[in-house]
């Protein structure tokens, strides 16, 4: 039945998704080509999709396939399953947690892990902005000029307005420069 | 405001900006949940972000159902986690049901073109942010942090297929072998 196998299916995405959106592709891909629900091409769509509008990738998806399988029930079930499996792990490990966090080695590894993120977050962060204006043809000037503009409105703000400018803000911001500068 | 109302407010306005995977998401928590609400730490974001990348799921959702079931339990996590999906449950049910061009609209791929500069630009801020509020800047701590940040990069340049998954296991490694040394 459509709406057990919407379930299962999900289920298994949301338990083996490791590794942030992209991580998870190759699974998902998977797991929704087995089932056949959509083709590879409407998938390839769909993630760009995903990327165009808010929410994480996989959530995107199984709203998606959910919607278009079983309708607006489908769609429920999908996304429910897909989230399901992080929302108890996280809320089980919160309780584990708390006691945990006093034991010596659950603390050298956390010592080790924060740094490690923090190096990974900035790493991204730069490889995306990199990645974004220059290319195999040089300079993207046009891409370069938005991004030190943005720089500029996020860190200036700190100094005028005494506040730094919530990054909501600078989406809607960066989205305005946009329909004006491409 | 009712402290369930404000959970759901808060991360239905979080989940609405949230583009470009988790990490451009953590600047949002940090800015209305850390800064402004006050509803966590800034050391506490630093846990849930290492907890959601080492466990599966987007780390927009763990930190909700974090964020939910520290402030008001059970149901706290669930309004919270709930207010993180629904705005792109809504949006994908829209383009699945009535546009099948979504992508084509000129005016959606400029919007985006700008949002995907501003999306690098908040990752970026999230990791400058977090080494400002470094405590903890011990030469360990900071190798830990230039290794995992040279690593990353030269798996993308020179197309390694090393995950952060794999970087993050080595840092837990390294920081744990140190620590059972030093108390030998």
């Amino acid at each position: 039945m459509i709406y057990i196998d919407l379930f299962l299916g999900f289920l298994k995405v949301g338990i083996f998704a490791f590794g942030g959106a992209y991580g998870a592709i190759p699974l998902i891909r998977d797991v929704v080509l087995s089932y056949g629900w959509i083709t590879d091409d409407t998938l390839t769509y769909m993630i760009a999709v995903s990327e165009s509008t808010p929410g994480p990738i996989m959530v995107n998806l199984a709203t998606y396939i959910g919607s278009n399988q079983a309708g607006v029930f489908g769609a429920l079930l999908a996304t429910t399953a897909v989230v399901l499996p992080s929302f108890v792990i996280i809320l089980l490990l919160t309780a584990i947690l708390k006691n945990a966090m006093k034991n010596r080695y659950v603390k050298a590894v956390l010592m080790g892990l924060k740094p490690s993120i923090i190096g990974i977050i900035l790493a991204t962060g730069i490889l995306m902005i990199f990645n974004r204006c220059i290319n195999s043809n040089g300079i993207n000037i046009k891409n370069a000029l938005v991004t030190a503009l943005l720089i500029a409105i996020l860190y200036s703000s700190k100094y005028l307005l005494k506040k730094k400018l919530s990054p909501i803000l600078l989406i809607v911001l960066s989205a305005f420069i946009g329909l004006l500068v491409f | 405001m009712n402290i369930l109302t404000d959970l759901f407010i808060t991360f239905a306005k979080i989940g609405s900006f949230t583009f470009g995977g988790g990490f451009a998401m953590i600047s949002l928590i940090e800015n209305s949940c850390v800064s402004e609400k006050k509803w966590i730490s800034h050391d506490e974001l630093m846990n849930v972000t290492v907890l959601a990348q080492s466990t599966p799921g987007p780390i927009a959702i763990n930190c909700a159902t974090y964020v939910g079931y520290k402030k008001a339990g059970l149901i706290g996590a669930i309004v919270a986690t709930i207010g993180m999906v629904l705005p792109s449950f809504l949006i994908i049910l829209l383009i699945s049901n009535l546009l099948d061009n979504f992508l084509e609209i000129s005016w959606v791929q400029k919007a985006f073109m700008g949002i995907k500069l501003a999306v690098g630009v908040l990752i970026l801020d999230a990791g400058i942010t977090m080494i400002a509020k470094m405590k903890n800047k011990k030469a360990l701590t900071v190798s830990i942090l230039l290794l995992s940040f040279v690593a990353m990069l030269a798996t993308n340049f020179f197309s390694l297929g090393i995950s952060s998954i794999v970087i993050m296991l080595l840092a837990a490694l390294i920081s744990l072998s140190a620590s059972l040394g030093g108390n030998r």
